[in-house]
């Protein structure tokens, strides 16, 4: 059957062979002893599995040829023997022993987060993730405190609703804003959410770490070669779930060094440019009054959230610029429309699906939206 | 019906036939029951694996041609609510129901009415599933796993979902009390225990099952449903919940329910396999046990399903050895097959077909699940498409396998006819085949990395999609040929003798004409 499934398998790639990219039928290449330890823990179960899957279905088969009415075998009747039931049940036993020894060595290696050089907090929202280089301990000396970014996929949208606009090479794995990281340092990675649980997830690190709202998960990778990492947010969290990809850069400590001045010199501008919504993100407190202090800016809002679906009008939403499904929410009065957003309405989650947008924000972007749709 | 109550026998057999619609809305009779659970199970598992066509044809390409993203999470979903409580689970009961008073000689069910009940609670529960679709923000696309907090920002296609799944839930546990009763009570004298055959074994130990933990999934969805509307906050952390909470109530359901799905499988293999071969099942006892000891186990390893949820060291270890050990049991069972077809006398009719098939291609599942159980690894494939091909490895090739098999292996005791073998052996060879190029595939897939529950995808997952998709269209249509199979065998054909099975030993095969008459049983049989 599988040999079968395997010829079908052969001759429809090589029908569609024109496709693209070459198909992998293993892991990833592991770029971190993490990652190195589960390939190889992979490739030793699959292995072992596929041993005893010859043995007995080779046997099954051999039976299935040689033991059947039609070739004339009568049936034995033997049905019993503790001797046996009790040899292929230790015979197992011994087998999983044997794999949970090496399995046991990488869980305790995994959850060593301890002495970091570089610590970032990964935040997840729907449907984009922020970095926060954090302060203090494993802080690189400090060369990267209190950087944060806000990292979206940058892919067009264009290229997936327009089968005939080309695709890009990374296609759904590019983001805008990458986030940076020194190879050869230990960097410890501080999960969490804004709104559902996400997942951070970096294949070739052998990293995934559910980010759960509220609470704070840890996980660590120390990579090796410098390059660009592409992973994607691993738990189903509403209807973008698949458009929130994740991307590492990991450069040379110098180069780093330099990434790092380069962005902190910018960051009067930066902490101005990122959305309100990654200051409100975990560090209300140290952060909070840089948002307050800006002006409060409906089109930003707009464009950064709203946009999703009042651009496109997806699910049900109205589509910014269409007077005819503007014109009856209009009627209803600003101060319904402004409250409809601020708690959601049908398909519409509060805030637009973000909570750390003040009300004054929503309002804002609402009466932009208004603004463009009388 | 004797056994139970003898004194309005006598009016029972003059008036027991009510005709159309009221027969089977008022029905108490087994058989009448059983055939509706299995024709509802049919017509959620077409619906099911409709909406499976929608999600694999928006995967053929990449980008999105055909639904939004929010639609798309809205079709996984369902697929997965009606084909776990629609379709497989109800599957099941329909053949507990026809099945086990023929196979203990018992008259009927324990509890004829709350039987009735117990099926007519299942088609309100359906139409609510579907109506879901309709209301305002569509069905939940939240996962069949519903996981808080996204499901507690859902529209009000949750609330629906919400409510199917207690009255499903009740339904279930009514059947599985019904269940019980009727094994424990009513075989006939001379069938003890250790005497029972293993379908019925399989039955009595998932019955327990069922009523563990049905209790606990409607607990965990009434605390989404309060967190929902009525400002508790069991998992917002915010108000002092946790989200993870509702991820250990859920898989301590969802695991047993894993096994609530396969162990009525291994009881109908277990009958068809000894039958094909003509030669009686190798390690009876030791089958039964191994039963027990799954179902045991099943209840210490719901947290493998949440190893990246970040939990101490301790625990991925704890949950991740117990895992393991579910496949000493599992072993034993897949051994003790292979050694019953050791030096039989085999021949290979549809329901042998479907065995075998199941044998092979479940233990792939197996194998899989093992490499699952490894929590580094699994934290790798943790919610991609290995974790895809892995489950429908099991429940497709292994419990939907088990219940085409069983239903060509009971069909000439239902229907009183022989069904076509050359549809028989068509449809099997379709579904086998169709399967793996739809499933094998999905191992690539989530080994390179592509996520689960994504309704696009980056190029490099382009191939292996389109093959999934191809192959998902085969299996959808090789299920009509089912459908004519057992359409043809109902209305006519070749009369099946009392036992067509040269090597069946049962009770419904040696004590029973075909069709097996309305009221069978009426005394019961003695089992030496």
């Amino acid at each position: 059957m599988k040999k079968l499934s395997l010829v079908a398998l052969a001759s429809a790639t090589a029908l569609c062979s024109g496709v693209a990219v070459a198909s992998r039928l293993g892991l990833q290449d592991p770029e971190t002893p993490i990652a190195r330890q589960i390939y190889s823990l992979h490739s030793l179960i699959l292995w072992i599995c596929v041993v005893i899957f010859v043995a007995v279905f080779g046997m099954m088969f051999y039976a299935i040829l040689k033991h059947r009415k039609s070739v004339g075998h009568k049936a034995a009747q033997f049905h019993e023997s503790t001797t046996v039931e009790i040899i292929w049940t230790i015979i197992p036993f011994v087998i999983l022993m044997g794999m949970a020894y090496p399995a046991t060595k990488t869980v305790i290696d995994m959850k060593d987060t301890s002495n970091p050089d570089l610590t970032i907090k990964a935040t997840g929202y729907q449907w984009k993730w922020g970095y926060e280089y954090v302060k203090g301990e494993g802080s690189l000396s400090g060369v990267s405190d209190g950087i944060a970014l806000l990292s979206s996929l940058a892919t067009p949208m264009d290229q997936i609703y327009d089968p005939k606009v080309q695709k890009s090479e990374n296609y759904l794995l590019e983001v805008d804003t990458e986030m940076v990281v020194p190879i050869n340092k230990k960097i410890r990675i501080l999960t969490t959410a804004n709104d559902v649980i996400h997942a951070f997830w970096v294949p070739a690190f052998g990293v995934k770490q559910d980010a759960i709202p509220g609470f704070i998960r840890d996980t660590w990778f120390k990579v090796e070669k410098p390059g660009i990492y592409r992973g994607q947010c691993a738990e189903l969290c509403g209807k973008e779930h698949g458009f929130m990809p994740i991307v590492v850069r990991a450069v040379e400590e110098d180069e780093f060094k330099a990434w790092a001045e380069k962005r902190k010199a910018a960051t009067p501008a930066a902490a101005e440019a990122a959305p309100a919504v990654q200051v409100a993100a975990v560090d209300a407190a140290a952060t909070a009054p840089a948002a307050a202090a800006g002006p409060v800016d409906g089109k930003k809002t707009y464009d950064g959230l709203c946009a999703a679906c009042h651009g496109m009008g997806i699910a049900g939403a109205p589509k910014v610029g269409d007077k005819a499904a503007w014109s009856t929410r209009i009627a209803q009065g600003p101060a319904t429309l402004a409250k409809h957003a601020i708690e959601g309405i049908r398909a519409m989650p509060a805030k637009g699906g973000n909570p750390a947008l003040s009300d004054a924000e929503v309002t804002a972007a609402v009466e932009h939206m208004v603004g463009l749709s009388k | 019906m004797e056994a139970v109550h003898g004194h309005d026998h006598a009016h029972d057999h003059d008036h027991h036939h009510p005709t159309g619609v009221t027969r089977w809305l008022t029905t108490t009779n087994h058989k009448d029951i059983g055939t509706m659970y299995l024709w509802f199970s049919f017509a959620m598992f077409i619906s099911g694996g409709l909406l499976a066509l929608g999600i694999r044809a928006e995967l053929f390409q990449p980008g999105l041609q055909l639904w939004r993203p929010e639609f798309f999470n809205q079709l996984t979903t369902m697929h997965g609510l009606m084909m776990v409580f629609g379709a497989i689970m109800p599957a099941f009961v329909g053949f507990a129901n026809w099945q086990i008073p023929l196979m203990i000689g018992a008259s009927d069910m324990a509890f004829a009415r709350m039987n009735n009940f117990s099926f007519w609670l299942l088609p309100p529960a359906a139409l609510l599933l579907m109506a879901s679709f309709l209301v305002p923000g569509g069905a939940t696309g939240a996962g069949w796993t519903l996981y808080a907090p996204l499901s507690v920002q859902q529209g009000m296609g949750m609330d629906l979902a919400i409510f199917a799944i207690h009255i499903m839930g009740a339904s279930s546990i009514m059947g599985s009390i019904n269940i019980i009763t009727t094994i424990l009570n009513m075989r006939a004298p001379g069938m003890t225990l250790m005497k029972m055959p293993l379908f019925v074994w399989t039955w009595l130990i998932t019955a327990y099952l069922l009523i563990a933990v049905m209790p606990v999934l409607a607990g965990a969805v009434t605390m989404l449903l309060t967190d929902r509307h009525f400002g508790t906050n069991f998992f917002n952390a915010a108000g002092g919940g946790d989200p993870v909470l509702y991820q250990h109530v859920f898989w301590f359901f969802g695991h047993p329910e894993v096994y609530i799905m396969i162990l009525p499988a291994f009881g109908i293999v277990s009958q068809i396999i000894p039958a094909f071969a003509r030669k009686p099942l190798f390690g009876y006892s030791s089958m039964v046990y191994a039963t027990a000891s799954i179902a045991i186990l099943s209840f210490i390893v719901w947290a493998h399903h949440m190893f990246v949820t970040g939990m101490p060291a301790a625990g991925q270890l704890f949950f991740m050895y117990a895992t393991m050990l579910i496949a000493v049991p599992t072993g034993v069972k897949v051994f003790n097959w292979v050694a019953t077809m050791w030096k039989g006398s085999m021949t290979f009719e549809t329901p042998m077909l479907f065995s075998v098939g199941f044998l092979f291609v479940f233990t792939m599942g197996g194998f899989t699940g093992l490499i699952l159980a490894v929590t580094p690894v699994d934290i790798q494939l943790q919610d991609t498409y290995y974790v895809v091909a892995h489950f429908h490895y099991v429940l497709v090739a292994g419990s939907l396998f088990a219940l085409f098999a069983g239903t060509y292996f009971w069909l000439p005791k239902w229907t009183g006819n022989m069904y076509s073998e050359t549809l028989g052996k068509l449809h099997f060879w379709c579904s086998m085949i169709f399967f793996n190029i739809t499933f094998f595939v999905m191992h690539f897939l989530g080994l390179a990395g592509m996520p689960r529950r994504i309704p696009d995808y980056s190029q490099q997952f382009a191939d292996f999609n389109m093959i999934a998709s191809i192959g998902a269209f085969g299996f959808g249509l090789s299920q009509l040929i089912f459908l004519a199979a057992v359409v043809k065998c109902i209305r006519g054909g070749e009369k099946a003798p009392a036992n067509p099975w040269e090597g069946a030993d049962t009770l419904e095969w040696t004590h029973l004409p075909s069709p097996a008459p309305y009221h069978s049983f009426e005394t019961p049989p003695v089992v030496k």
